[in-house]
């Protein structure tokens, strides 16, 4: 069970991470480009400190990559947000943040984790996403209040991704048992505080909030989007092209 | 002072080995010869990070994926110490990177081959940032100080490029008959690539006497090549990989290696823009300079609307 | 000679330690202080270089002139009871 929660944990930080990736060398300005990559290495090193946990309480005695790279695509658990494409930087921007606000609340809720291990990977690493979601708020506002152009981009790119946070909030039957237990966070409990700050922040960036309720989900079940796959097919290539050997 | 004694005084200085200063007069010809070479070798570690790139998110393990991203995020950074150096001479980045989209500024052409397997990877850092910091480290002691000051602080940063290159080839060669194939085709594919980074030979070099002179290059086209194969022939036999070069041999009068002819025809063909590459290089600068304008427009106007006039008054 | 269509540039300074006095590491571009800030961070201490960053505009620094070399500095030259080595102490005082 426990598990579980490791690689559903661990999978938000690899898919977002690998999106992050694909920017290296494609960023809006060197600066930019530096930054973004800093995230990701950020994000992938969370994921190894979860990942290696996990293979702890793997029955299969799988390692770290083959736990990352391996699986089949209905055995990811990430939420949906984190693996919606690069479409520009707006997206790339509202992605983060929103993503941000979530991972700072969740690595500050399990910093009380019982399980210490967990509790010391949440310690690191929400040192780290303190720093992304500076980042990222700051840059919500200079986009949204910056030319009329940059506040219609990002005005469209939380339209397109409003109906992805939801899912962060939403509890499986592990997570449940997990929480009560003291070892999980219950994330159903940070989604008010979520969505405060983000409100706040979109209204000091001068962007309206969409009118929708609905929200899209599947991801913690492992039924993904159509990214999913492509994702999958260029992660995996290696370690499926040629299989158990050294790298 | 007029401006032979100027120019006599200049020549002074770097015979002296005292660093010439962004605000110290300087023959034109010398900040021109500057501004080509820094804003070249910009350009090279910023599209340098392309064909890297291009197996990032292909990356075989996830500590290979990570060390992969480091490295092309040093390229990165060392395109912008050496822009920034190279705006001391009186240039915007932006002035450069117009010219690099247009054609008219140069980069490495080897960044113009293009990365086909997760072992060219290795090859390109234990070869291509072989040979560069080869150059690099030359470069250290080049009269520019700004220039000077900026190659120390990326030949510091690019020790482990090399390295993490050797060992991706390494751990092929220890591996499966496939990973031991894929890195000997990628050693063959990169080979001639890297001797030709060096340039042309010293004879034919254009810039290379008033370059020496004024020490902006410290050491020849051809020696640094020499020390390049001496160094790299030992390395491969520890691979177990074949140099792709029938001409090879130990010279026991030079103490060196002799190699094959390069192929100039190749070299050229590929400075003039017709490499495999060349123009998906530029194509994918030039496509995230224009899908950048509108942020960097945006950052700009809101620092207009929001930054405090200066001087700012408050001590915090 | 520069059509800048750049943010402006920025000079950094690092501070690789605490109580140790920042010193001017490279330059950087950005649109405002904070993402001066930012940008340092992650261009100039990606290696643990530093714990505390200054940026300043670089069009805030004002340097003296390489001609004025004489003029300033050469009076500091001549001025050798500055340094305590100008001192000769007797020999049955160690340390001061």
């Amino acid at each position: 069970m426990l598990f579980k929660y490791l690689l559903q944990l661990a999978d938000n930080q690899l898919i977002l991470s690998q999106r992050l990736s694909e920017l290296c060398g494609h960023g809006p300005a060197l600066e930019q480009d530096i930054a973004i990559t800093n995230i990701s290495l950020d994000l992938i090193g969370q994921a190894r400190l979860l990942f290696q946990y996990a293979t702890k309480h793997d029955d299969q005695k799988r390692n770290e990559d083959q736990l990352a790279l391996v699986r089949p695509e209905n055995e990811y658990r990430n939420v949906l947000l984190v693996e919606q494409p690069n479409v520009d930087f707006a997206h790339v921007i509202v992605r983060q943040y929103f993503y941000d606000e979530f991972n700072f609340l969740n690595y500050s809720a399990l910093v009380n984790s019982k399980d210490e291990e967990l509790a010391a990977i949440a310690t690191k690493s929400l040192m780290e996403v303190k720093y992304h979601l500076r980042f990222s708020r700051n840059w919500m506002l200079r986009l949204g209040d910056g030319t009329a152009i940059s506040n219609q981009k990002m005005q469209d790119a939380i339209d397109d991704l409003w109906a992805y946070p939801g899912e962060l909030f939403e509890m499986t039957a592990d997570e449940q048992v997990l929480a009560k237990a003291g070892v999980a966070v219950d994330v159903s409990t940070l989604q008010e505080n979520w969505k405060e700050a983000v409100l706040a922040t979109l209204q000091e960036a001068t962007l309206a909030i969409p009118e929708g309720t609905w929200h899209q989900t599947g991801g913690k079940k492992g039924i993904h989007s159509e990214y999913m796959g492509h994702i999958l097919a260029e992660m995996q290539f290696l370690q499926r092209a040629y299989p158990n050997q050294t790298w | 002072m007029d401006e032979k004694a100027l120019q006599l005084r200049f020549q002074e200085q770097i015979d002296a080995e005292i660093k010439i200063e962004p605000k110290d007069w300087m023959p034109d010809a010398y900040r021109k010869t500057l501004i080509r070479q820094m804003s070249q070798h910009a350009h090279s570690e910023i599209v340098g990070m392309l064909p890297e790139g291009n197996w990032v998110t292909r990356a075989p393990t996830l500590k290979r994926k990570a060390i992969l991203l480091a490295k092309i995020q040093d390229e990165a950074g060392h395109g912008l110490y050496l822009y920034s150096a190279t705006e001391t001479l009186g240039i915007s980045r932006d002035e450069m990177i117009q010219a690099l989209h247009s054609g008219k500024a140069k980069y490495s052409s080897v960044f113009n081959y293009p990365t086909l397997s997760w072992a060219d990877i290795g090859a390109i850092g234990w070869l291509v940032d072989g040979a560069a910091i080869m150059n690099q480290v030359a470069l250290m002691r080049t009269s520019y100080g700004p220039y000077s000051r900026a190659m120390i602080r990326i030949c510091k940063e690019e020790s482990f490029h090399q390295r993490q290159g050797f060992d991706i080839l390494y751990t092929l060669c220890q591996g499966s008959e496939e990973q031991k194939a894929m890195a000997q085709d990628a050693f063959n594919r990169w080979w001639w690539p890297s001797i030709m980074m060096f340039g042309p030979h010293d004879a034919e070099s254009t810039h290379s006497s008033q370059s020496t002179k004024w020490k902006i290059k410290r050491k020849s086209n051809d020696e640094l090549r020499q020390d390049f194969v001496d160094a790299t022939v030992q390395q491969a036999e520890v691979l177990g990989l074949t140099i792709p070069d029938p001409d090879l041999k130990w010279n026991e009068e030079r103490k060196h290696y002799d190699f094959g002819a390069i192929n100039w025809e190749e070299f050229w063909t590929v400075v003039k823009g017709n490499g495999p590459c060349n123009r998906e290089r530029i194509a994918a600068r030039q496509k995230a300079y224009d899908d950048g304008e509108w942020v960097r427009d945006a950052a700009a106007a809101y620092a207009k609307k929001h930054t405090h006039a200066y001087p700012s008054t408050s001590t915090s | 000679m520069s059509t800048n269509k750049d943010w402006p540039l920025w000079e950094v300074f690092i501070a690789s330690k605490r109580g140790l006095s920042h010193k001017h590491v490279g330059s950087l571009h950005a649109a405002d202080s904070e993402m001066a800030l930012e940008n340092a961070r992650d261009v100039y201490t990606r290696r643990k270089e530093g714990e505390s960053i200054w940026v300043v505009e670089s069009k805030y620094i004002f340097a003296t002139n390489p001609e004025d070399k004489d003029s300033f500095f050469e009076p500091a030259k001549t001025k050798v009871y500055r340094h305590p080595t100008f001192y000769e102490l007797p020999d049955d005082v160690n340390k001061m």
